[in-house]
């Protein structure tokens, strides 16, 4: 590490700080992915399909979501048209 | 009735045939009766780990097949009393192993020994798989690094979903993090995760962390489990770590950067 580097690592946050951020959002993404049930993908694709008979969109326009509260199970259902 | 414990990754290469070996001779050095099974199949390698490959004449797919029995397969640790080898078969049917056939060959091993160790082979696919099925804890090997890391908590989500234990309903499979191959120095210069972060991130119970060492590979070319170099720091860090596996409560060690001497250097402590 030359005095230049120490100068800049002031500034720039570690790469170790770096590699913590990207795995905590990619480890959370992975496992609200795991706890989603098995229908969820099928179910969107029928989804797409769907909206598709009346606008065209592609398959990334349409995200969906399943978040489970104590109470309740809230599907979250995304859908982005395309410019008229 | 044994308690089966699996050690497992995910990513390849991360230290879990060492880890299976050190901990493995580690629970026999403290008087219970213990095998170690490799699961790898096709790429036999604990027995080498263990010094006792020219002592392989049958092996588990034979067991499973009912080829041979499971006295004459079994390999007698030369060096720790209580301790057998269960060799992985070097066959290339990936599919020799069966849910059936492991369950028979843990079953019968249960009667006999208190603790029955499974060493994983990489991946999350089937292999894996299958050595998680049956188990009761999980050693979670992982290296302070960004894919080994991810690939843990994968495999814990399979350890939660497809394990007997979790499709039957049962108690969670117990988990345990090991962190192997630690750098104080690195860590110290920010230029690798530390402890602190991994527990963070994978949220499950530290076992150990098990430094970098020079004398993992020396104890490898012998055919030693680095366990029972009580010279090395790795060889201390897996006692500690199955002294807490036994639920005895042990500060963690090796941790700091240390300033190494010349000599120390040269000897590779
Ligand atoms: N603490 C350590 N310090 C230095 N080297 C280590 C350490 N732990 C493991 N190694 C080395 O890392 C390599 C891989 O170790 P090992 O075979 O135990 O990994 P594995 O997870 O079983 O691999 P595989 O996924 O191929 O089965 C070996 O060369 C071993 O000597
Ligand atoms: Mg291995």
């Amino acid at each position: 590490m030359g005095i230049f580097d120490y100068f800049k690592s002031k500034a720039e946050p570690s790469s170790a700080s770096v590699a913590k951020d990207r795995l905590q959002i990619i480890v959370a993404h992975e496992r609200t992915k795991r706890q989603q049930p098995d229908y969820l993908p099928q179910m969107q694709q029928e989804i797409i399909d769907v909206i598709r008979k009346y606008v065209q969109i592609g398959s990334e326009d349409v995200q969906i979501q399943l978040d489970n509260t104590d109470e309740c199970s809230v599907l979250e259902l995304n859908v982005t048209l395309p410019d008229q | 009735m044994a308690k089966i414990i699996v050690v497992t990754s995910g990513k390849g290469g991360v230290g879990k045939t060492t880890s299976s070996a050190a901990i493995g001779t580690g629970i026999a050095l403290k008087g219970h009766k213990t095998v170690i099974i490799d699961f790898d199949v096709g790429l036999r390698n604990l027995d080498l780990i263990m010094g006792c490959e020219r002592r392989v004449v049958y092996d588990f797919v034979n067991v499973i097949n009912k080829e041979a029995t499971l006295s004459q397969t079994l390999i007698k640790d030369k060096r720790t009393k209580g301790l057998f080898i269960l060799p992985a078969s070097q066959t290339r049917d990936k599919d020799a192993l069966t849910i059936e056939g492991v369950q028979e060959v843990l079953e019968e091993l249960s009667k006999e020994f208190d603790y029955i160790i499974c060493d994983s082979p990489a991946g999350i696919e089937k292999g894996a798989q299958m050595a998680l099925y049956f188990a009761d804890a999980a050693i979670v090997v992982t290296n302070p690094e960004v894919s080994s890391v991810r690939d843990s908590d994968r495999i814990l989500g399979i350890l939660q979903s497809k394990s007997k234990r979790a499709e039957e309903g049962k108690e969670p499979i117990e988990e345990h993090l090991l962190l192997t191959r630690y750098h104080p120095e690195r860590v110290a210069l920010g230029e690798m995760l530390s402890v602190s972060d991994v527990e963070d991130i994978l949220a499950i119970p530290l076992l150990g962390v098990i430094p970098e060492s020079e004398a993992v590979l020396k104890a490898s070319n012998q055919g030693t489990p680095v366990i029972l170099e009580t010279e090395s720091e790795a060889g201390l860090a897996y006692t500690d770590a199955v002294d807490r596996l036994m639920g005895e409560e042990k500060p963690l060690r090796f941790l700091e950067v240390q300033k190494k001497g010349f000599i120390k250097r040269l000897l590779g402590g």
